[in-house]
């Protein structure tokens, strides 16, 4: 029986939820982040919700702290959301169908976390009427969050220690949605090359060597995939 | 107002590439190798964030058993493995991480 769209939209927040571990307290650490580097309570909460990016966000808030210019802020800012270029285009073909608001507003929600449970979605179900609510749910619960996170770092502050590390719960997210992917000898040699190229390319300027590397892991797991 | 203009233009620029191939598509055909890279992108992605936050300290290389970031997410890493689970991935890694923390 075909899903309805209240319980694919469920299903995504469901989902989501396991990542949100992860998400709320990096939220809070900006929040925090954001007021120490000078901005006031009010566009520290604006900038969760205009970029709505959090690697883009810390940076951001860092350059204008240490007065860096306009538009080097802006290229950075740029360079470093480049990566969402590989997730729309991943997700494209599944939402093609839909109309070009329903396409703006889930553009709008394409995160890193949204795009992960998403896209496993889609290679599980494929396409179903309702899928969009299944992106829309995930999407929206992790924005929901992140608005909250942030007014709670704003306000609450230093509350939480550092010393907890609750921030690596946002690596150990991604570890429990990679490795149950890696199914054969082409995603593993993907995942291998993209880790031991991300630490040879760490200093790339402006998270570039994000880019880098999962380009080159991308290009050897195909060949690897070809060869097979 | 400079933080303004700032925070309107990557805004705007983050939404345009997160629209950009899910809003041009429709005229555009992949060719099938692009599509089989597609499955390869999140894994490459994914895996090019995870390795610099459990392989570097402080913008360099830490490759070594005194690093209980890269010692609790490869426990992490084998407990994904066998549960394919993330709240107990989750719970496994914070755990390996806060003992090994508290041995130091």
């Amino acid at each position: 029986m075909q899903k309805t769209s209240s319980q694919q939209f469920f299903l995504g927040v469901k989902d989501e939820l396991p990542i949100l571990v992860g998400v709320i307290p990096f939220g809070m650490i900006y929040g925090v982040l954001a007021l120490s580097a000078g901005l006031n309570p009010f566009d520290a909460q604006a900038m969760s919700a205009v970029i709505f990016a959090g690697s883009a966000q810390f940076m951001s808030a860092q350059l204008i702290k240490v007065g860096t210019p306009a538009l080097v802020i802006i290229l950075t800012g740029f360079a470093i959301n480049l990566r969402h270029a590989l997730y729309s285009a991943t997700l494209a073909p599944y939402v093609r169908h839909l109309p070009l608001r329903w396409k703006a507003l889930l553009a709008y929600l394409l995160t890193d976390e949204a795009f992960a449970v998403t896209v496993l979605n889609y290679q599980r179900e494929g396409i179903t009427p309702q899928s969009h609510w299944y992106f829309f749910g995930s999407g929206l619960a992790l924005w929901t969050s992140w608005q909250i996170s942030t007014a709670v770092g704003i306000f609450l502050g230093t509350q939480v220690p550092e010393s907890w590390g609750l921030d690596f719960t946002l690596p150990l997210t991604f570890i429990a949605l990679v490795v149950p992917a890696l199914k054969d000898r082409a995603g593993i040699v993907t995942a291998a090359v993209a880790s031991l190229a991300a630490l040879a390319f760490f200093s790339f300027p402006y998270k570039l060597g994000l880019i880098a590397s999962a380009l080159v892991a991308v290009a050897i797991g195909l060949w690897v995939e070809t060869r097979q | 107002m400079n933080l303004w203009i700032i925070m309107i233009l990557i805004g705007l620029l983050t939404f345009l590439t997160r629209l950009s191939f899910i809003a041009l598509l429709e005229r555009i055909n992949l060719p099938a190798i692009f599509q089989r890279a597609l499955r390869l992108v999140p894994i490459a992605v994914l895996s090019a964030i995870i390795a610099p936050e459990l392989g570097l300290r402080n913008n360099a290389l830490f490759l070594s058993l005194e690093n209980p970031r890269l010692l609790a997410g490869i426990f992490a890493t084998v407990v994904a493995y066998f549960t394919k689970n993330v709240v107990w991935t989750i719970v496994a890694g914070m755990a390996a991480f806060w003992i090994l923390q508290s041995l130091r």
